[in-house]
């Protein structure tokens, strides 16, 4: 009984292993399954001319969209520099409206009397369409990099003040009470108590916030620029090359995915005080 | 000890709360009790009677509607540096270490760092958690969590030390152990203790007198005193015939605050 016994706790682990690993890659070939599927179909569609591929352009060409500005550029310069100009916009306005957003969500979350203040006119703020204040900025700011970095700050501080607002006014009372009566002063209850408990909140914003970013810089390139990777979308759309813009919407992608990495790490990174969600899948 | 200035005296105190609908409760009404430095005083009181509202008042978190609170004969205007305060719920800071959560008091006061860290090094050696010097607190059990939290309290070396249900989230063994713990650090620096609990027998075991509360709006019902020899230890003291006499004598007077805050709280669901 007990070597039985013994031999199947001996066992188990090594045969779960083996089955979730076995799981892991059915479902890595499901995903390729589906990605060979959708883009193998949609090329043969096309040279079956099931669909039209001057408005629904084709997988293959896209390639080679890339490949072309890739080797040779794109008639704005070359593709590297206009990533780096809409990164450029992206970073700056999403530093800034982080920054910003931080501060203020901090602070209001602090000062009930500046809360009070300030509410009616953040609710009217929060419900402008803002993405349309990229024309406004454009108008006053011209068509270089500020324009864009100011509507990159606009949607950034938003997506973040409202998270710091909220975590800095959600922090546990206790802790407060705690740390006043062990001395702190309220600007270190403020660095030392609130802000580390704001943090889950804030973070959280961050993915969203970033994605607002991107978004902000494309669109105001769009509205009205000389460089970046919103104008080869609009070059494209103007020159009825539905295969430039389904090669930008790839480099974006991209770009968005890499920035989504680095957040996820730094969350890992100042979020390591919280309790880790359930130990792994447990349904295995 | 009659003319002797008491470590903490509440006279005729009186708390109000506004309620968010803008009706006016009284947690406290014309309370008055004194404790005498280094004295054990244990507040016991049928739940939500206002107990843990006394510490906020001496504690300075909140100020007095009405009557006086002192410390040493003066009166409390607002966090007094000489005041500990240990929370029902977890109240150390889950992002810090468990080092660092000890050392938090001294440094917010500004302390040089490195004599602070030493220090709390001794505490945490002292409250039994060395070698978890480095853990966070989601780390530890829910009674190693208490230990910070005690030794993140003694490390300011308060005279006063307030203590609202400390032990209440713990097991019943856990709790006695740490009962004991709390008797033994309290010994080193014998500061004035207010421990507010509804557990008598924990409040006999532990104290030096016993404050009974009458329900909400509290005031003070009887004062007994615990005049069983110390050292204690918590765990056998219960079985002793005098622990056991003390105890019926404080229950007769607490039993029927019980009883009426249990009619007051069985009307309120009825209605």
């Amino acid at each position: 009984m007990s070597a039985v016994t013994l031999e199947t706790t001996a066992a188990a682990p090594a045969r779960t292993r083996v089955r979730v690993r076995r799981r892991r890659l059915v479902v890595r070939t499901s995903q390729l399954a589906l990605v060979v599927a959708f883009i193998g179909g949609w090329e043969l569609a096309v040279r079956a001319k099931l669909i039209d591929e001057f408005t629904y352009g084709r997988p293959s060409m896209v390639v080679a969209q890339l490949k072309t500005w890739i080797f040779d550029g794109t008639e704005v310069g070359s593709l590297g520099a206009q990533i780096w100009v809409t990164l450029e916009e992206t970073l700056i306005g999403f530093a800034i409206g982080v920054s910003l957003g931080v501060v203020l969500g901090v602070a209001l979350g602090r000062i009930p009397f500046l809360a009070d203040v300030f509410d009616p006119f953040i609710k009217v703020m929060n419900s402008i369409p803002r993405i349309v204040l990229g024309s406004i900025f454009v108008l006053w700011f011209g068509l270089g990099l500020l324009s864009k970095v100011v509507l990159v700050v606009v949607l950034v501080f938003f997506a973040v003040f409202f998270n710091a607002f909220q975590g800095a006014r959600e922090v546990d009372r206790n802790l407060i009470a705690n740390a006043r009566i062990l001395g702190a002063s309220p600007r270190k209850v403020t660095w030392q108590v609130v802000v580390p408990s704001a943090m889950t909140w804030i973070i959280a914003s961050l993915h969203i916030a970033f994605g607002f970013a991107l978004i902000g810089a494309i669109v105001g390139e769009f509205i009205g620029a000389q460089h970046g990777l919103g104008l080869l979308i609009n070059e494209a759309r103007g020159a009825f090359n539905p295969n430039g813009v389904y090669a930008a919407m790839l480099i974006i992608a991209v770009v968005a995915l890499a920035a989504e990495w680095l957040i996820a790490l730094l969350e890992r990174r100042l979020l390591r005080w919280r309790p880790s969600q359930l130990p792994s899948s447990p349904d295995i | 000890m009659a003319d002797e200035t008491p470590a903490v005296e509440l006279r005729d105190v009186t708390k109000r709360f506004r309620s968010p609908d803008g009706s006016v409760y009284t947690a406290l009404r014309d309370l008055s009790m004194t404790v005498a430095p280094g004295e054990f005083c244990a507040v016991v009181g049928p739940t939500g009677c206002g107990k843990s509202t006394t510490l906020s008042l001496v504690s300075g978190l909140e100020p007095a509607s009405a009557g006086t609170v002192h410390i040493d004969g003066v009166p409390v205007t607002g966090i007094d540096p000489r005041v500990g305060f240990m929370f029902q719920s977890d109240a150390v800071f889950p992002w810090k270490s468990v080092l660092a959560n000890v050392a938090a008091g001294p440094l917010f006061r500004g302390r040089p760092r490195k004599a602070v860290l030493g220090e709390a090094r001794e505490w945490v050696r002292r409250v039994g958690l060395a070698g978890f010097e480095e853990h966070l607190p989601h780390q530890l059990s829910g009674g190693m969590r208490k230990r910070v939290a005690l030794a993140q309290t003694l490390i300011n070396e308060p005279r006063i030390l307030l203590m609202d249900e400390p032990f209440a989230a713990l097991d019943a063994q856990t709790r006695q152990i740490m009962s004991d713990e709390l008797l033994r650090l309290w010994e080193l620096t014998r500061p004035s203790v207010i421990f507010v609990t509804h557990d008598l027998e924990e409040a006999i075991a532990l104290a030096d007198k016993v404050v009974v509360l009458t329900v909400g709006p509290a005031t003070v019902k009887g004062e007994y005193r615990v005049d069983l020899p110390r050292p204690r230890r918590v765990q056998e003291i219960r079985f002793e015939p005098r622990f056991v006499a003390l105890y019926e004598r404080i229950w007769q007077a607490l039993r029927d605050e019980v009883k009426l805050a249990y009619a007051r709280t069985a009307k309120a669901v009825a209605a």
